[in-house]
């Protein structure tokens, strides 16, 4: 490998997680994260995604059962959201997560929540500068914003938290091809600057351009793991999940075909 | 005329009285979605707690802050105690409100136990039978008393809610539970906070109340409903709303018993709800009803 290994940021190991004590929603999900990179997670819907984030922000009713969550070494399985946040993880669901009665900046403003230093206001100039759109709308409500404000506006107040750890859930969800290669572009910034990034995405050939590795969940199970490149050389992968493998998997037939007929 | 705006006035004070219930109900609502029945019970503890304090001859700027404080712990300790037990099990807002309900009855038995159920005088300094002659209206000291601290108290939770980083933070709370736990806000405690408030108010309301009909453990019931009826009519998730509801609630009462029959007074309130409901099912001020899923 060309880049030097990072040390290991988050470490999940052997998590389980159930829905009402009986289906398994995650069944022994482990991966690392090492510090700034972008770690794409990669799946079909129902398989786990989502529950893997929610998991690890501590907001699922069902917390995990087993297995352990860990930042920088110190453990987060089973802790209320508010002490992840505290820990530097924060967390941009698929619905973005924003106030949608509160103005741009009061969402901003709850952004810097707990933060009493001088450069807030400079990390509030940033984000502005970083997606100008917000600017001008510093006084409107969330949710009169379109879709691709609204996730520049969850990611930016995601940011004035400082954290270690940005986890989104879905963000090109929505977006236009263009809106998201912007948001796309936005986030491997965020990650030169310093920012690990965690994301799930269903969009996966933009999700490998941005990851330097990523994994492949699923029905709650990490199939797959590597770098891109590794990912691209699966043929099922090219298949399913890139669309330009020899088969067509695009069709439903096609994907009951894949189920049957799959290694893993 | 002259009656007119006699009736009007009355009914004003009166609304101002139903607003500083409703605020509290709306403001409970909004951030638990639990219509809290333990209201006018709590307001009526912290009532009482003013009476001990002023009928052992303190005055009542010992009192008031007093009351305010054992209405507030009350209601704080209650949310601690029970909403985030009851929430953690997965309550239902239907078990939140047996709940509530469940407290009001434990406070009515404690303030029967402790007071009797009998109807005291309630020692004031603001006098209801001390009038002034405004033109062709007359006020008494008490009336303009209630006025004054309904709007103290109002314009008190706007600056909180409006204007600070916590009012913020309960905004938020309430519109979004789990973003604001992402964003690392202490959430319970802002709920808290805001189960506090509410309780604070309504006794103020109390307070105010009492001095004009006698103190016993059940006088704030009828506000509680009346406030409840504002609530609604002002749209149960609008804090203007719910005082824009009880002024129209307290003025129509007042014009509708001058006029036409005291008997019904009282049932006018539902009237006027369902005739509202009819046309804006949201209520006056609230927003149309969305259930995030």
């Amino acid at each position: 490998m060309s880049e030097a290994e990072t040390p290991v940021l988050l470490q999940v190991a052997s998590i389980e997680t159930l829905y009402h004590d009986r289906i398994y929603a995650l069944s022994g999900v482990s991966l690392e994260v090492r510090e700034r990179e972008i770690f794409a997670v990669l799946g079909p819907n129902g398989a786990g995604k989502t529950t893997l984030l929610k998991s690890i922000a501590g907001l699922l009713k069902d917390q995990p059962k087993k297995g352990t969550i860990a930042l920088g070494g110190k453990r987060l399985e089973r802790r209320r959201p508010e002490e992840v946040a505290r820990a530097g993880v924060v967390f941009v669901p698929e619905d973005r997560g924003l106030f949608r009665e509160l103005t741009v900046a009061e969402n901003l403003e709850l952004g810097l929540w707990g933060r009493r230093d001088r450069e807030s206001r400079e990390d509030v100039e940033r984000v502005l500068a970083m997606f100008p759109v917000l600017k001008e709308r510093l006084e409107q409500q969330a949710e009169k914003l379109s879709g691709g404000q609204q996730q520049m506006l969850a990611i930016g107040r995601a940011l004035l938290r400082r954290p270690r750890l940005l986890m989104l859930d879905e963000p090109s969800l929505g977006l236009t091809p263009e809106l998201a290669k912007l948001v796309f572009g936005a986030l491997e910034e965020i990650c030169r600057a310093g920012t690990t990034i965690l994301l799930v995405e269903q969009n996966a050939r933009l999700a490998l351009k941005v990851a330097r590795r990523a994994a492949i969940l699923e029905t709650g199970r990490i199939v797959l793991q590597g770098t891109p490149q590794e990912l691209a050389e699966n043929e099922d992968v090219r298949d399913v999940y890139l669309g330009v493998g020899s088969g067509d998997a695009s069709t439903v037939k096609e994907w009951r075909l894949y189920r049957k007929r799959r290694r893993w | 005329m002259g009656n007119f705006l006699q009736y009007a006035l009355t009914g004003l004070s009166a609304g101002s009285l139903y607003a500083l219930v409703a605020l509290g109900l709306v403001l409970i609502h909004r951030s638990a979605r639990v219509l809290n029945f333990a209201h006018a019970d709590v307001a009526t503890l912290g009532t009482f707690a003013a009476f001990a304090v002023v009928s052992r001859g303190q005055s009542l700027w010992v009192a008031l802050p007093l009351a305010l404080a054992t209405g507030a712990t009350v209601a704080t300790l209650f949310y601690f105690g029970a909403v985030v037990p009851a929430v953690r099990k997965g309550a239902n807002p239907l078990g939140l409100v047996i709940l509530t309900i469940g407290l009001a009855l434990i406070i009515q038995g404690f303030t029967v136990w402790g007071w009797g159920a009998e109807p005291d005088r309630f020692p004031f300094p603001l006098s209801d039978s001390k009038v002034w002659q405004v033109g062709p209206v007359f006020v008494s000291e008490l009336a303009v008393g209630t006025f004054v601290a309904a709007g103290v108290a109002g314009l008190l939770l706007y600056l909180l809610t409006q204007r600070t980083r916590l009012g913020l933070a309960m905004r938020a709370t309430s519109e979004n539970l789990p973003a604001a736990q992402t964003l690392g806000i202490p959430t319970r405690a802002v709920l808290a906070f805001s189960w506090g408030t509410a309780a604070a108010l309504a006794v103020v309301a109390g307070v105010f109340l009492a001095p004009a009909l006698l103190l016993d453990p059940f006088f704030m019931l009828d506000p509680m409903f009346k406030g409840l009826a504002a609530a609604v009519l002002g749209g149960l998730n609008s804090l203007p709303g719910a005082v824009l509801g009880s002024l129209v609630l307290g003025v129509a009462e007042s014009l509708f018993g001058g006029y036409v029959a005291l008997e019904f007074k009282s049932s006018l309130a539902f009237v006027l709800i369902v005739a509202v409901l009819l046309v804006r099912p949201e209520g006056l001020l609230g927003k149309e009803f969305q259930e995030r899923v």
